[in-house]
């Protein structure tokens, strides 16, 4: 039988994928993949806890439509940043990006 | 006697102050008698009312009249200060004084000032003093007479200063100003220490307090060391004496009224106000006693050698005033006061006689005069008559008060007493040698293109005969002793029995005899030219300069306190400690946080993961806190 508990491990495990994704990769694009994950994550977490807790309402999917829609925009706006970045710089290593420093 | 009656004692010079000020002065001042007319009209009302309240307070029990307060501030919970007046005979003899010399004053002014362009001017400080001065002597509350008491000082500020174009006048003005506000500094430490030990500035309680010993030990003493700091610095006693001789820059109606009847006695008066403070302290007794005995001889030896007519005066006056103390510190507010009392119009008189002297030759130089008592014979014979009177001849004023000071510093202070003594041998000498060289002998110049001398005119010569008459019979208000019995002080008896009586003694013979000898050898001097002032002068030569340099005081203050200990030392200390220390403070502070942003902006590398990682460990932290302590 699957459990909430679960689905929210789950929830956890691809979570922290993305996190370690965000902080540790350097590609610009695998960052801004891992942060998809991460939105992922916490729309199973929604889904779920809303299938459980509250069978009858959809109040968690409804939140995960709209987590969605952010995250299209955002991967939009991302992604010209970065090609806007690429075309400047010729590189996409998000360590080289450093110049709001100091 | 209804309560508005004697608060108006002390209004109505105010109130002809601020007419003069808001009305005479801007819209006629090409009338200027009126300005003295109605300070004149004013001070005759005081003067009736005194009258009166002394009648008042000498019929009522315990010689003293109840007036109802006023609150002033009220602080709920707190703190509540009461304007009041005090009628009692402290206040009632003090009041005649202020009142009857300040009228003889203000009409004489009207001859010494004639012409002058700051008329109004004089005329509304003149009213302000005597307002202020009249406050001081009727207020009921520490915090009061402080007020009139800086009035005062403001007052001779700018009286002194009254010919302020002239650089010395100017001088002396800030000089007199800053030297008292010295001792006021230790009068309002000891007003603020007695208020935190007894939450009232009422003098009536501090009386009755001191008296139960509630305040006593090193409180009350250290308070009435404060409070006699401040009377010091009025009452021109040593080492707070500076002032005084420079304070005869202002025009000389003002230095009879100011400097030597009214607010230098203003000290005198402190001290006897507060007197219990000071009985209950054995200290606080001894210091005054001391430090008057002491002014007393040593602003004599001054007075000796100083050639303008002024300066010795005022050097008389400082000694006159140490005797107030003396008296004080030795026998009680009756004795003392009673000194003050004579002294207030023999003194009065003197200044009066020098303005009238001054107004004939134009100089304050006695070595330009002489000859004048036939030139001006009134101003001669009153002049006279102070002079017997402050030498202490029998039966005349200064004789009454000079000797009851005497007889108690004996049976106190013996070493004070022979110093006092010799110090009635020099008043005499210095006195009379101001008579025989102003008016003896013959007419030596004056100042250059004066013109020939002339006796003043009736207006200046009038309150000087009042005066005179006054030098010579202040005195015999205690021949029976009810002066005395005005403060609780000794017994009464007949007119005739006091007024021979008193040469049965020994000590007044002597007194007598001291003072015959200093007129004779100033005769001797200065008049007969058995002896030459000359070869006396080069015998006594490093005593000579010594007291013609002043004890070189002016020097040691100007110079070595002023100039180093406080411009070059403290001064420059509290300047160090301004730019090391506060400055330092302020700029160090703004410099660590410089070097601190310095240093921790490093730590933005522009590492944007970096950011995050910080970010993720800090909302760790937070959720671990919440866990842990919430």
């Amino acid at each position: 039988m699957v459990g909430l508990e679960h689905y929210l491990i789950l929830s956890a495990v691809l979570f922290s994928i993305g996190l370690y994704g965000a902080l540790a990769k350097r590609n610009a694009i695998i960052i801004l993949m891992s942060i998809e994950l991460m939105l992922n994550a916490v729309n199973i977490a929604m889904v779920a806890f809303s299938r459980y807790i509250v069978p009858l309402m959809l109040t968690g999917q409804i939140f995960a439509i709209f987590v969605m829609v952010v995250a299209a925009a955002e991967v939009a706006v991302g992604l010209a940043i970065i090609i806007a970045i690429y075309r400047h710089r010729e590189t996409i290593d998000a360590t080289k990006i450093d110049l709001m420093k100091w | 006697m209804p309560s508005a009656m004697v608060w108006l004692i002390f209004l109505l010079p105010l109130f002809s102050f601020g007419i003069i000020t808001l009305f005479f002065r801007p819209f006629l001042n090409d009338k200027p008698k009126l300005g003295g007319y109605i300070t004149i009209a004013a001070l005759l009302g005081s003067l009736g009312l005194s009258i009166w309240a002394l009648f008042e307070v000498m019929a009522a029990p315990g010689h003293s009249i109840p007036v109802p307060d006023i609150n002033w501030v009220v602080i709920e919970g707190g703190l509540t200060i009461h304007l009041g007046l005090i009628l009692d005979s402290l206040t009632a003899v003090m009041l005649l004084v202020v009142i009857i010399v300040s009228l003889m004053v203000q009409i004489y002014s009207q001859g010494y000032m004639k012409g002058d362009p700051g008329y109004h001017r004089y005329y509304a400080a003149m009213s302000l003093f005597t307002a202020s001065m009249l406050g001081l002597v009727l207020a009921d509350n520490l915090l009061f007479v402080y007020v009139f008491w800086e009035m005062v000082g403001l007052c001779s500020y700018l009286l002194i200063g009254f010919w302020f174009h002239r650089p010395s006048a100017a001088n002396a003005a800030k000089k007199a100003f800053i030297v008292t506000r010295l001792g006021d500094f230790g009068f309002l430490a000891a007003i603020l220490l007695l208020y935190f030990n007894t939450g009232t500035f009422d003098i009536g309680q501090l009386h009755s307090l001191a008296i139960a010993g509630t305040l006593g030990g090193t409180v009350l003493t250290w308070a009435a060391i404060g409070i006699f700091a401040g009377a010091a610095g009025k009452s021109a006693q040593f080492p707070l004496h500076v002032w005084l001789p420079d304070a005869m820059e202002g025009p000389t109606p003002v230095s009879a009224l100011i400097h030597a009847a009214t607010m230098v006695a203003a000290g005198v008066f402190l001290v006897a106000r507060t007197f219990p403070l000071f009985a209950h302290s054995m200290e606080a007794m001894t210091t005054v006693a001391v430090v008057g005995g002491f002014t007393a001889i040593f602003a004599a030896t001054m007075g000796l050698v100083m050639t303008d007519i002024k300066r010795v005066l005022a050097y008389s006056t400082i000694s006159q005033l140490g005797y107030m103390m003396l008296g004080l510190g030795t026998g009680g507010v009756a004795i003392g006061i009673f000194h003050l009392f004579n002294h207030a119009f023999f003194k009065a008189l003197l200044f009066l006689g020098a303005g009238s002297v001054n107004h004939a030759t134009g100089t304050f130089d006695m070595r330009k005069m002489g000859g004048l008592r036939r030139f001006m014979p009134w101003t001669y014979a009153t002049f006279l008559i102070a002079s017997i009177s402050i030498a202490g001849i029998w039966p005349l004023a200064g004789f009454w008060s000079k000797d009851e000071i005497l007889a108690s510093a004996l049976q106190a202070q013996p070493i004070l007493f022979y110093l006092a003594m010799i110090t009635v041998f020099m008043t005499a000498f210095y006195m009379f040698r101001v008579v025989f060289m102003t008016f003896g002998g013959d007419y030596r110049g004056g100042e250059e293109g004066h013109g020939k001398p002339h006796e003043s005119p009736a207006v200046m010569v009038m309150p000087m005969v009042v005066l005179a008459v006054l030098a010579v019979v202040s005195g015999l208000w205690n021949v029976t002793g009810d002066f005395g019995a005005l403060f609780g002080h000794g017994e009464t008896h007949s007119f005739a029995a006091g007024f021979f009586g008193i040469l049965t003694h020994a000590l007044p013979w002597f007194s007598l005899i001291l003072a015959g000898l200093g007129i004779l050898l100033a005769y001797s001097i200065y008049s007969a030219r058995w002896l030459s002032a000359e070869r006396i002068g080069a015998m006594f030569k490093p005593l000579y300069t010594l007291f013609l340099h002043k004890y070189w005081l002016d020097e040691l203050y100007e110079n070595i306190i002023v100039k180093w200990v406080l411009l070059k030392g403290l001064f420059a200390a509290f300047q160090a400690v301004d730019s090391y220390g506060v400055d330092g403070a302020v700029n160090g502070l703004a410099k660590g946080v410089m070097a601190g942003g310095k240093a921790l902006r490093r730590a933005h590398s522009g590492q944007l993961q970096l950011y995050g990682l910080f970010f993720g460990i800090g909302i760790i932290v937070i959720i671990a806190c919440f866990y842990l302590f919430g």
